[in-house]
């Protein structure tokens, strides 16, 4: 087999039929008698919220995390050919990966002191 | 996730030269990985159908009541039932919700949840139709890179459900879900690369025969911890499964969906599960080999073949029933705690553990001095210093936090007289638990006349 990924799309465009295949069927095959309080967004029964425009604001821990999950992300994906390659790499990246490590830890650190890991 | 994505190539290049995978896929042509596309599909699905009945009924006897055991044999059909109804069911879409997005989120997640599961090993080499192939359907030198790739990319439909319902609940836990799923997306990938650092590899077929001799859940039994705990994290299952709490969201990132394309995310979550806990079983319990007492039967003749298909299946069945007992034990936790145990727990003592089992692993190379002999065997010095330290710094941790709580303590609970007088405050109050009430005296106000006149008879 040349390519390992053909398998791999195999499977990928056996599950994406099955999906597409229910979620079509259920269109199909399910009743149809809509009114308009059934198109509402559900909240409990109270009238809807007018929806903000854009899709309204959201808090900005979100995006904090978000920025942070790509710092420690990167570290992680750098960490992983050091882990593969490690026995062939020698004592070098040893050292090379502590200081790394260390580097990532002291913004870990800042954020922590000014609570960017806080959620009140 | 999408930095994830980006970077294989970066990876594959290191990678490529120093390991490459041990399964054989020379006598496989495509129409057999076309078949065993298929048989994987059709074990994914029937495992979905049974856990959702194993977990009501296991649910169900934890809370003492039958569970669901009216359709087929012991209720067996009863999610095939729910299949089916859900099918008739009406499909509205909310006229605030984006039309095509709200349609693309819960195929994101149906199509995606089953990917994971090509690089998993489910068993050795088996003979199938005439080839011997082994059974898994393909391997790359980055397979469980690969893994966390597509969980990354399965993160996007619930963001995008929620965000698509044109709905606060949804929007609000559809962001709740992705937030909670990046960050224990950290700590769960840094839990591997202590697996990655023993196997030398990160290709599923290496890592499973690089257990051959010792699972990794010993060695690297930190990672095993901290993995189960993302896994259950990465999931959106109780207690972590604050996406959905119903509590405060409604059902969350899928309040408004119904009919086929809500049983597609509860079809997403349950393959998932099936997902993370076959990685555990791969990274840390041997894969599909037998356990340790059964492998040395018979010169290993459980170990080989078919046989593999039962232990792997036997093993991700135990996580299942772990998922499912977690979920009949423990309350929901506060989304605060949830975030502060994963940022300021689980992510520096994970790196901590890495750069630990890098040291070990160093001293087992023999980079860092000689070995010294302790009850006939040979340790590397270095790792003996390591455990020296380690236990010192655990002992004065220990020290430091009894010490600590004990100060709460007395805080918290200041020293309570054990007799009080219940009339001290002027109207009479109940005894705490342990305490007694002290006899009224004759010179204590009195508030009604009677026990003045009794103790007067008395005395």
């Amino acid at each position: 087999m040349s390519n390992p990924y053909v398998p791999l799309l195999i499977l990928l465009a056996l599950g994406f039929g099955f999906a597409a295949l229910s979620v079509g069927t259920s269109l199909v095959v399910g009743p149809k008698r809509y009114n308009r309080a059934k198109l509402e967004a559900y909240e409990c029964g109270i009238q809807p919220t007018p929806r903000a425009q854009g899709g309204g604001r959201v808090p900005i821990k979100y995006f904090l995390t978000a920025m942070l999950f790509i710092i420690f992300d990167i570290e992680s994906v750098f960490l992983y050919p050091f882990a593969v390659a490690f026995d062939q790499l020698g004592l070098f990246a040893l050292v090379e990966m502590v200081l790394f490590i260390v580097t990532v830890f002291v913004a870990y650190a800042y954020v922590w002191k000014r609570g960017g890991l806080e959620w009140d | 996730m999408s930095t994830i994505a980006a970077l294989p190539g970066l990876v594959s290049l290191v990678a490529e030269g120093t390991d490459n995978p041990r399964a054989d896929f020379s006598d496989t042509p495509l129409w057999l990985s076309l078949v065993k596309a298929l048989i994987i599909f059709v074990y994914l699905l029937v495992s979905t159908l049974l856990v959702i009945w194993f977990e009501r009924r296991v649910i169900g006897r934890m809370q003492q009541r039958p569970g669901p055991n009216r359709n087929g044999p012991f209720g067996l059909l009863q999610t095939l039932a729910d299949g089916m109804k859900s099918m008739l069911k009406e499909d509205v879409r909310p006229k605030a919700a984006d039309a095509f997005v709200f349609t693309l989120a819960p195929l994101i997640t149906a199509t995606m949840c089953f990917v994971s599961f090509s690089i998993m090993p489910l068993a050795g080499e088996v003979s199938m139709f005439g080839h011997t192939t082994p059974f898994q359907l393909t391997d790359t030198p980055i397979a469980v890179l690969l893994v966390l790739a597509v969980a990354g990319v399965g993160i996007y439909g619930v963001v995008l459900a929620g965000w698509s319902s044109g709905s606060p609940y949804p929007l609000m836990g559809g962001l709740r879900a992705s937030a909670q799923m990046i960050s224990y997306e950290i700590a769960m990938g840094l839990s591997l690369v202590a697996v990655f650092l023993y196997a030398g590899s990160m290709s599923t077929s290496q890592i499973v025969s690089a257990q051959s001799g010792l699972w990794f859940v010993v060695p690297a039994f930190f990672s095993f911890f901290v993995y189960v705990i993302t896994m259950v994290g990465e999931t959106n299952r109780l207690p972590f499964d604050l996406a959905e709490g119903e509590g405060e969201l409604t059902g969350g990132f899928h309040t408004e969906y119904g009919s086929m394309r809500f049983a597609m995310f509860f079809l997403g979550e349950y393959i998932n599960m099936f997902t993370v806990a076959a990685l555990a079983t791969t990274m840390f319990l041997g894969g599909w080999q037998a356990p340790p007492g059964i492998a040395a039967i018979n010169d290993g003749m459980f170990n080989e073949g078919w046989w593999g298909l039962l232990w792997f299946t036997a093993k991700l069945w135990m996580f299942m029933f772990v998922f499912v007992w977690l979920r009949g034990s423990l309350p929901r936790v506060r989304y605060d705690q949830f975030m502060r145990f994963g940022w300021k727990f689980l992510i520096p003592a994970t790196l901590a553990w890495v750069v630990l089992v890098a040291f070990f692993r160093a001293g087992q190379n023999g980079w860092l001095g000689g070995t010294v002999d302790v009850a006939g065997r040979s340790f590397p010095v270095v790792s003996l210093a390591l455990v020296g330290i380690i236990a010192a710094l655990a002992l004065a941790g220990g020290w430091m936090w009894d010490a600590r709580v004990e100060r709460r303590e007395a805080r918290l609970h200041p020293h309570v007289p054990d007799e009080i007088d219940p009339y001290a405050g002027g109207h009479p109050v109940p005894p705490m638990p342990g305490q007694r009430l002290r006899e009224p005296s004759l010179t204590a106000p009195a508030l009604t006349s009677r026990p003045d006149t009794e103790e007067a008879t008395r005395g």
